[in-house]
């Protein structure tokens, strides 16, 4: 192949990634969307394996297989409520693979024209460098994600003196690193990025506590484009540059699209240390104030009285899986002649868009699953709201007490709506240790329990 | 594929920075509701690194710069395959859905 005709074959495979992302626009052009992407990776890899230095075909086939295998594996069976997980693990594996490209390249320069061992130009060295050092962040970074999701490391953020006063000399150590490394290309001060870097990716990870990591997941989306750039400018290869932008961009975007739900700047959450030692403060004042409970029956007679109802799932619902019990009740309701609809947060849930994929799941119609702004001017209209696993994006505080923590954060105005019913498992504050005033109200009637069990006893005292 | 001068950064710095404006228009055009499937499918593009992997996996022979080059290939295809089939499962769940059918 000549070098016109693949740089023609990697212009169309981009554009191909283009439109896959573009797809998404809407649900009804998201699946097609989903095949050009996959059609432009097709092109790409069959593109560079007619490159005339690629020979050992065999062995890349077996990788090939061997990955797809594993990946169509792990991609079947995971269950939905485990995706942010799952998503944190594939950034990891970007990150690695970014590592190990440029550790070749580094090898093996002459297979990339890019110079001779003990001599490679020294742009590429930089370009090499900067894309490993983000590579290996977003690899560690990714795992430590991954570990606080899926709860085998504990998702509180772990703070200490100095915190963002060690990061800035790591980082500094490595900037330095990298100089060194372009002066006198040494493996071992190679293979000393990869590992500080590694080092920094858990630190920089570390403080950020668990719904925090709607913003983490994203950023690290966003390393995952960036590292794949870097390795894009050290093999000078166009494809890569533009597919690594599309994916840092749109990282980067989720990233302030989340943060701007919880009214805080990306810097804030990055250096993290949120919630965690503040429900000492609050907690004094609720003892004297009371609380309405209720159980499933009364919940039942609520929701069949009213015209309208509001579903607001949080974290909750997907920690319980209550989705389909959740949609159960809310099919009896809509025989009844009842609307209900869904309003979702931005950062409710562990990442981007995740209650309305699990909602989806459980075949809630995406018509009746809409966006904060879209929902809210409807509360005062509401007779029901329905808040299940859901806390601080409730929480009128938000809007009014400016010492919250919360303070300015957009919340759904459930307390417009005439009653509102949570369900919780106990009084515990939300993540932001701050106490919500709506379980106090007169109009708000508290069903505490396991969210799935809750809605399964509704659904049976409906019937 | 093309040697590598500073004229060849600035094409690779202007391709670059086009491809961010591109990335931005198109992702705020996403609708809110398929963020998930957004990180999904962008999580599998990305691993169109797999072409420099390939390039190092490349030669006969079994270098250092060779096996670093098999393990991304393998790395990057279980994120391709698994990026691209999750995705393609959260997406056939927003398909439209059938009032009867559902109802039932």
């Amino acid at each position: 192949m000549s070098n016109n005709l693949v740089a023609f074959m990697y212009l169309i495979s981009a554009l191909l990634f283009i439109f896959a992302l573009r797809g998404l626009s809407h649900p009804e052009s998201s699946r097609k969307g989903n095949i050009f992407g996959i059609i432009g990776m097709i092109i790409a890899i069959i593109t560079t394996l007619m490159f005339k230095s690629v020979l050992s075909y065999a062995e890349i086939g077996a990788a090939i297989l061997v990955g797809g295998v594993i990946g169509t594996t792990i991609a079947l069976r995971i269950e939905m409520t485990a995706l942010p997980q799952l998503v944190a693990a594939f950034h990891s594996l970007v990150g690695l693979a970014a590592v190990f490209v440029a550790a070749a390249a580094f090898y093996d320069p002459a297979s990339f024209d890019i110079g001779v061992i003990g001599s490679i130009n020294e742009s590429s060295l930089i370009e090499m460098s900067i894309g490993t050092f983000i590579g290996a962040i977003t690899f560690s970074g990714s795992v430590l994600a991954f570990g606080k999701l899926q709860g085998t490391i504990s998702g509180k953020p772990i703070v200490y003196r100095f915190q963002h006063t060690i990061n800035a000399i790591i980082f500094l150590f490595i900037v330095f690193l990298i100089i060194i490394f372009v002066l006198d290309q040494s493996p071992s001060i190679f293979w000393s990025i990869v590992i500080i870097s590694i080092i920094l990716g858990i630190l920089v990870v570390i403080p950020i506590g668990g719904a925090d990591m709607p913003v983490v997941v994203s950023m690290l989306n966003s390393y995952s484009g960036w590292a794949a750039c870097g390795i894009g400018f050290t093999l000078s290869n166009n494809l890569l540059i533009i597919t690594g932008a599309l994916v840092g961009a749109s990282g980067a975007i989720l990233s302030y699209i989340m943060s701007k739900g919880m009214n805080r700047s990306i810097i804030n959450v990055v250096l993290g240390g949120f919630g965690g030692e503040k429900d000492i403060s609050s907690s004094q004042n609720s003892e004297d104030k009371i609380i309405k409970k209720g159980n499933a029956e009364d919940a039942a007679y609520i929701l069949k009285n009213a015209d309208s109802v509001i579903i607001v799932p949080g974290y909750g619902m997907a920690v319980a899986q209550a989705q389909h019990a959740l949609k159960e009740m809310s099919d009896i309701l809509k025989k009844e002649g009842i609307i209900v609809r869904y309003a979702i947060h931005p950062v409710a849930g562990r990442m981007p868009g995740h209650m309305n994929v699990l909602l989806a799941e459980a075949n809630v119609p995406y018509e009746e699953v809409l966006e904060l702004e879209e929902i809210n001017p409807d509360f005062p209209m509401t007779e029901v709201s329905f808040v299940i696993g859901a806390n601080d994006v409730t929480n009128p505080a938000a809007k009014t007490d400016e010492t919250s923590p919360i303070y300015g954060m957009p919340i759904l105005d459930v307390e417009k709506s005439q009653t509102v019913l949570f369900i919780k498992r106990s009084m515990a504050t939300g993540y932001s240790g701050v106490e919500n005033e709506l379980f106090y109200r007169d109009n708000t009637t508290m069903l505490f329990g396991d969210a799935k069990k809750m809605c399964e006893n509704i659904v049976k005292s409906l019937n | 594929m093309e040697a590598h001068s500073p004229e060849i950064f600035v094409v690779g710095l202007t391709v670059f920075f086009l491809a961010c404006i591109i990335g931005y228009y198109v992702v705020w055009s996403v609708t809110p509701a398929l963020h998930s499937p957004l990180m999904g499918v962008t999580n599998a593009i990305s691993s169109v690194i797999i072409v420099g992997a390939i390039l190092a996996a490349g030669p006969y022979g079994f270098e250092t710069s060779k096996i670093f080059g098999l393990v991304a290939v393998v790395l990057a295809s279980v994120n391709i395959f698994g990026g691209f089939i999750v995705t393609y499962r959260m997406l056939s769940m927003f398909k439209k859905k059938n009032k009867n059918k559902k109802d039932s």
